[in-house]
């Protein structure tokens, strides 16, 4: 199910391939190991810090702040036609940062460094395979109130 | 354990070499950097290659070149870590003189980048960051760069003029260097007219793509006086990692691999920032080059900026750096940089720079990034 994860993927295979169903389910997923708590966004199948294999997913809220960001004019392969696309890195609250495009609910102008931000799940849905990712939107917007992807 | 010292050293022109094969490329660095030894191909033990194998269609590239250079049957192998492999080719150079395995060791880094068609390239640009969780929203390599200038510039008050300060003095440098891609001045007017590639950086910003080669040939203290009435010591050799993916650094204003690589050269050299009079850092963006400043220890941590402006990393300033040209204007053969930067550090060690020539340098730098900041290197050059 991973490959439904990106515009472009990658990494079709991987242990915490079940992000890619929660997210088209609408739901945000970190990893939490289950021998020692310790939690990551993005997910990973082996702990860090304890290096057990044993995890669970859990949801995470999604709310942030701005880190940086970037309007990418110059695309690669897979990306010209929706070039440019701005690019942002979030703090999530509950730890970890995520990596997305800003979406609709907020304007090129409107976009600082340190403002609260929500990470939405989304779909492409002009196209006719199953495409999801997620995008930075204004804090508050739920994944359901968002029907045009990028 | 010996000393390594650099007994001769090579450089052929950087640019779209569309009139030569990389092994071609390859061939002008060794044979320049022997005649600068003055030594036969006969006494080299090995050759170390620093490359990146996917821009070449020949695969293995350490074997075709061993051939060219008529070094078969002595040993040879290829180096990785994307932008700092001509560094990890040094390394593991030292390495093998350090452990006593060999004496004379030729490091090559080379690089063709230009055969490539330009879908090649684009499609490549897509996966230069972590694949899994950042690719798939069309990160690109000067995109990275663009985040940690946006942060920099909203945390320590960095600003347009002072990343493009950077540019315009490393194509004045450029502009005197005979291997150089760019041997233009620019200024921070027509920088700031170029086309935007990822805001705020414009096509200025952005080192460019080169074919190209450089040679450094090492050997152990006792060769290296027998063979050298100059050599230059390999005192430091710093190498440290940072996370692949840009979500798992504390920060994004500076490199955590640089300052480590930085820290662990410094002790084995015995030296400091301030004893460092010429540098050649990793400006393949121009804010990579303040953060180098920075993570260098040559200015404070968020006082790179106005370090440029005031011309302190030109020479006459606290310390020149990339009076080369850098990555810049010079042009980046992702491969050859590490080695071409250990050139350069040695050429002004032995007070043979030319008009480009730092006075009264007796200890030099070089700073060697892969990737974003995945890997880097530092070096510490001393003369006797």
């Amino acid at each position: 199910m991973f490959k439904w994860f990106g515009k472009v993927n990658y990494t079709p295979y991987t242990k915490v391939s079940d992000f890619a169903q929660y997210l088209k389910d609408g739901y945000f997923m970190g990893s939490r190991c289950k021998k020692c708590g310790a939690t990551s966004f993005p997910p990973r199948a082996d702990c860090e810090q304890c290096m057990s294999g044993d995890f669970e997913f859990f949801e995470v809220s999604g709310r942030g702040r701005v880190h940086t960001f970037t309007k990418i004019v110059a695309a690669p392969t897979g990306f010209e036609d929706v070039a440019p696309y701005i690019v942002g890195v979030i703090d999530l609250e509950e730890g970890g940062k995520a990596l997305a495009w800003f979406g609709d609910s907020i304007e090129e102008g409107d976009i600082e460094i340190g403002m609260e931000v929500q990470i939405v799940p989304q779909i492409f849905e002009e196209l006719e395979e199953i495409k999801v990712y997620y995008s930075i939107e204004r804090l508050g917007t739920t994944w359901s109130k968002v029907s045009s992807a990028h | 354990m010996t000393r390594v010292g650099i007994v001769g050293v090579g450089h052929g022109v950087f640019g779209r070499r569309s009139d030569a094969t990389v092994q071609e490329l390859a061939f002008e660095a060794f044979r320049d950097a022997l005649e600068d030894a003055a030594i036969d191909r006969d006494v080299i033990d090995a050759s170390v290659i620093g490359s990146v194998p996917e821009y070449h269609k020949q695969r293995s590239l350490a074997g075709v070149i061993q051939e060219y250079l008529g070094l078969v049957p002595k040993p040879t192998w290829l180096t990785e870590v994307a932008c700092a492999s001509g560094s990890a080719a040094m390394r593991t150079a030292w390495m093998s003189i350090k452990a006593g395995v060999h004496d004379i060791v030729a490091v090559i880094g080379c690089q063709k980048m230009t055969e490539l068609s330009t879908a090649e390239i684009l499609a490549l640009m897509g996966r230069v960051g972590e694949v899994q969780w950042e690719s798939g929203f069309g990160t690109t390599f000067p995109g990275y760069y663009a985040m940690f200038a946006k942060r920099h510039m909203h945390e320590y008050g960095t600003t347009r003029e002072q990343l493009l300060d950077v540019a315009v003095k490393n194509h004045f440098y450029g502009a005197k260097n005979p291997y150089a891609l760019f041997r233009k001045e620019i200024t921070r007017e027509k920088a700031m007219e170029s086309e935007e590639v990822a805001t705020p950086f414009q096509v200025y910003d952005c080192c460019a793509n080169a074919d190209g080669a450089a040679c450094v040939i090492l050997a152990s203290e006792e060769r290296a006086k027998e063979i050298s009435t100059k050599p230059v010591w390999l005192d430091g050799i710093g190498c440290a990692t940072a996370t692949m993916s840009v979500l798992r650094r504390p920060s994004l204003v500076g490199l955590p691999s640089a300052e480590k690589a930085a820290a662990v050269a410094y002790e084995m050299a015995g030296v400091g920032p301030e004893d460092v009079r010429v540098a050649d850092v990793h400006d393949c963006f121009t804010i990579a080059e303040i953060m180098a400043y920075e993570d260098l220890g040559f200015c404070k941590k968020g006082e790179g900026g106005p370090f440029v402006a005031e011309r302190q990393t030109y020479i006459g300033g606290k310390v020149a750096v990339n009076v080369d040209g850098g990555l810049k204007a010079k042009g980046h053969p992702i491969g050859a940089t590490g080695v071409s930067m250990t050139y350069e550090i040695a050429k002004q060690l032995r007070g043979e720079a030319g008009e480009r020539q730092v006075p009264d340098v007796d200890v030099g730098l070089t700073h060697n990034v892969g990737g974003i900041g995945q890997y880097c290197f530092v070096q510490v050059m001393k003369r006797d």
